[in-house]
């Protein structure tokens, strides 16, 4: 019997018996406001993110006067480094800020969802130094529930929520931005 | 004994810390863009003082034929003042920012509710969930392996790497290679390995266990961290700056991962409507071990599925809250396939899941999802540290997972309880952690696998902690959980854990079931 037929075959013999049904999901809704934009944009800062309002090119040249490699990956802006499908992530490792576009936004918890089809080489994501994301205010769902109702977890094969940048405060709890990936992450609405 | 129901607060708003002491002024945290102090993933509420240096408390000495002392490495733990304050602040904190989140929640315990309901559901129906999670993932183009056991997995991974001509791989955490001592394995035959969590590759470095399932390296003060990458990093010795240690890390690590040959990862969650499956990590080196190597391998307990992606709109909002307090993990990702140019494999690992899921009154604990709130709140594991449990899993959801891989080797470890009900009160998916973990005394005990001094205490509290409705009484007529069961349970002078004058943790101010009455079953939940 292989490992397979083994392990399905105790799976079967043991699972419990009782009346175990699937729950229907309830649908909850945001308490206390309805400005979906402006509590986007609080958590988003609570988990470390920011944003900036106006474009591409004024976020990069307040934010980031001294960087020096720029890729894009939306065609509404051009970088200095363009960003292909099966690059070698090596070639993507200087990098010092990247520009790409989320698809959606999630109030509850200020996330952005990015997609492989959008980020054209998903590693460009952790490796440069810096994310600016650009996101329509059209586009932010109230909960993480929401985000679950849409189509891009059943249509890409990597999709992926970013909660502000990498993070960790794994030493005496002390919070550090750019524990592996980027070392911050601003919104641009638009 | 007054019953408190407001946490007691310092001055500045928040629940007071456990050991004042370690109480700082200068922050040197993140912070956000107005100055704000930040405190999303594993972040301290309020910035604690630098600890003093110290020699490191070891964990548990490893016997090959005797059961795990957990009392002996506790009491060297504790006897470390200064590991020992900040581990129970650090994890207390944690606690308290976890009720914060729940409290601004109104349908959390709805959520608990449905996510027990999902998972039960799940469980009683696994074989077919397994069965569709495969038919998908390999119509998405997944190469799909089963494990049987532990030595199973090593070997498959082990296989696929071979087959693939790697060397070095990249993983980000994962409880289960841990179960599977993977490490170990890899570097006997050749493969160097190459943890990417902070807390992880600290623990790595020293050659220790993670102490726990989320904060790895949490019994661990700066200066261990800066000793650790001195000898093994080459950096400064002197500098135990938080945010150098940190950079050198970074610094270190980036260049092994652009020329990995292979990234693993764990898993989450996976979802059979779509044969996906999701990784929840704050540093965003998950995605870097998938994303950056044209190899990626995940490996997942069958225990980790969920029928559909709507489903995680309940676990996604139960786990880093739970964990950490934190609404989210910084970064959730979800793997459908492998992307353009690469290759993805999963091995589904059974290791001792399949049977577990056969035992009326342990196949619940297979709900876990591996917050680690359970932990947290629990004051043994806060004031004994993870590594004196000796096991892969530690705190109140260890009790009751590690007597099922060596029921022996672990048999004192239920008895590392003060059966408080904290942990299943905190439990994002409803495990009855603390009446399981009184179901494996009575199982270790009727099968002869404790000492003698503890069947002799089994006896003494058998008669009464084996009769829910007698133990429920026998508490409700005294002040408190913890002053009752000290007279026949815990300053038994048979239980070390309170001989050399140590005191018992915080006792609790009501009973479990008082404060489930009181609370409308934690909605309103306060110490």
């Amino acid at each position: 019997m292989s490992a397979r037929e083994a392990i399905l075959a105790n799976v079967h013999a043991n699972q419990p018996s009782g009346t175990y049904p699937l729950p229907d999901l309830p649908g909850f809704h945001l308490e206390g406001t309805s400005d979906v934009v402006g509590l986007f944009l609080k958590n988003l800062e609570g988990m470390g993110g920011r944003y900036h309002t106006g474009d591409v090119r004024s976020c990069i040249d307040q934010l980031f006067p001294n960087a020096k490699v720029i890729a894009s990956t939306v065609p509404d802006f051009a970088g200095n480094r363009q960003v292909f499908a099966n690059v070698h992530p090596r070639n993507l490792a200087d990098i010092d800020v990247a520009v790409t576009r989320a698809s959606f936004g999630v109030a509850e918890t200020g996330s952005i969802l990015l997609v492989d089809q959008t980020l054209i080489a998903n590693a460009v994501a952790y490796l440069a130094q810096h994310l600016v994301v650009l996101l329509d205010p059209a586009a932010i769902v109230p909960m993480i529930q929401d985000a679950y109702c849409r189509s891009e977890f059943h249509r890409h094969r990597y999709a992926s929520f970013h909660s502000g940048p990498s993070a960790t405060a794994d030493i005496e709890g002390v919070l550090i931005h750019g524990a592996q990936g980027v070392r911050s992450l601003t919104v641009v609405l638009a | 004994m007054t019953l408190s129901k407001e946490p007691r607060r310092d001055d500045d708003g928040l629940p007071a810390l456990l050991h004042t002491e370690l109480r700082a002024s200068d922050d040197k945290g993140a912070k956000g863009p107005a100055g704000q102090r930040l405190i999303h993933a594993e972040a301290t509420s309020r910035p604690l003082r630098d600890a003093m240096p110290e020699p490191q408390p070891r964990g548990a000495k490893i016997h090959r034929h005797r059961p795990i002392d957990h009392n002996e490495a506790a009491r060297r733990f504790i006897d470390a003042p200064h590991h020992e304050k900040m581990h129970d602040e650090r994890l207390w904190d944690l606690r308290q920012k976890r009720d914060g989140q729940m409290h601004a929640i109104p349908e959390w315990e709805e959520l608990r509710e449905l996510a027990s309901e999902i998972k039960q559901h799940t469980l009683a129906h696994l074989g077919d969930y397994l069965e569709q999670f495969e038919t998908q993932a390999l119509a998405n183009g997944i190469h799909v392996h089963w494990a049987q056991d532990g030595a199973e997995h090593n070997r498959i991974v082990h296989s696929i790497l071979a087959d693939h001509g790697a060397k070095r791989l990249i993983k980000s955490k994962s409880m289960l290679t841990e179960e599977t001592g993977m490490r170990h394995y890899m570097a006997g035959v050749g493969i160097e390995v190459i943890e990417t969590d902070l807390g992880e590759r600290i623990q790595q470095l020293d050659n220790e266990d993670p102490s726990h399932i989320v904060v790895p390296a949490v019994h661990k003060l700066r200066s261990d961290v800066a000793d650790v990458f001195a000898k093994k990093l080459g950096t400064d010795p002197r500098n135990d700056d938080v945010h150098y240690l940190a950079e050198q890390q970074r610094e270190k690590t980036r260049p092994l991962i652009l020329d990995a040959d292979a990234g693993m990862t764990g898993a989450n969650f996976a979802v059979a409507e779509t044969g996906s499956f999701v990784v929840c990590t704050n540093e965003g080196n998950a995605d870097l071990s998938a994303n950056v190597p044209p190899l990626h391998i995940a490996s997942i307990g069958i225990e980790k599925l969920i029928p559909r992606i709507a489903d995680l709109g309940v676990f996604i909002r139960l786990l880093s809250r739970s964990a950490l307090g934190s609404p989210m993990t910084q970064y959730t990702s979800h793997f459908r396939g492998p992307r353009s140019g690469a290759e993805m494999h999963i091995v589904l690992v059974d290791n001792g899941r399949s049977a577990r899921l056969g035992e009326p009154e342990f196949w619940q604990s297979l709900k876990c999802i591996r917050c680690g709130a359970c932990m947290n709140t629990c004051p043994v594991y806060r004031r004994s540290g993870g590594l004196s449990y000796g096991a892969t899993y530690s705190g109140p959801i260890g009790l009751i997972l590690d007597p099922t891989f060596d029921r022996r080797r672990y048999s004192s470890l239920p008895f590392a309880s003060t059966l408080n009900g904290s942990c299943s009160n905190v439990c994002p998916v409803k495990i009855n952690i603390h009446e399981q973990i009184f179901a494996w005394r009575k199982a270790l005990s009727e099968s002869h696998d404790i000492s003698t001094s503890k069947h002799a205490m089994m006896k003494v509290a058998g008669v009464v902690l084996s009769n829910p409705r007698l133990y429920r009484a026998a508490i409700a007529t005294a002040e408190s959980a913890l002053k009752i069961l000290p007279n026949f349970v815990v300053a038994n002078p048979l239980n070390s854990w309170t001989r050399r004058g140590r005191n018992m943790p915080n006792p609790v101010t009501e009973t479990f079931h008082q404060w489930y009455e009181r609370t409308k079953g934690g909605k309103e939940d306060r110490l």
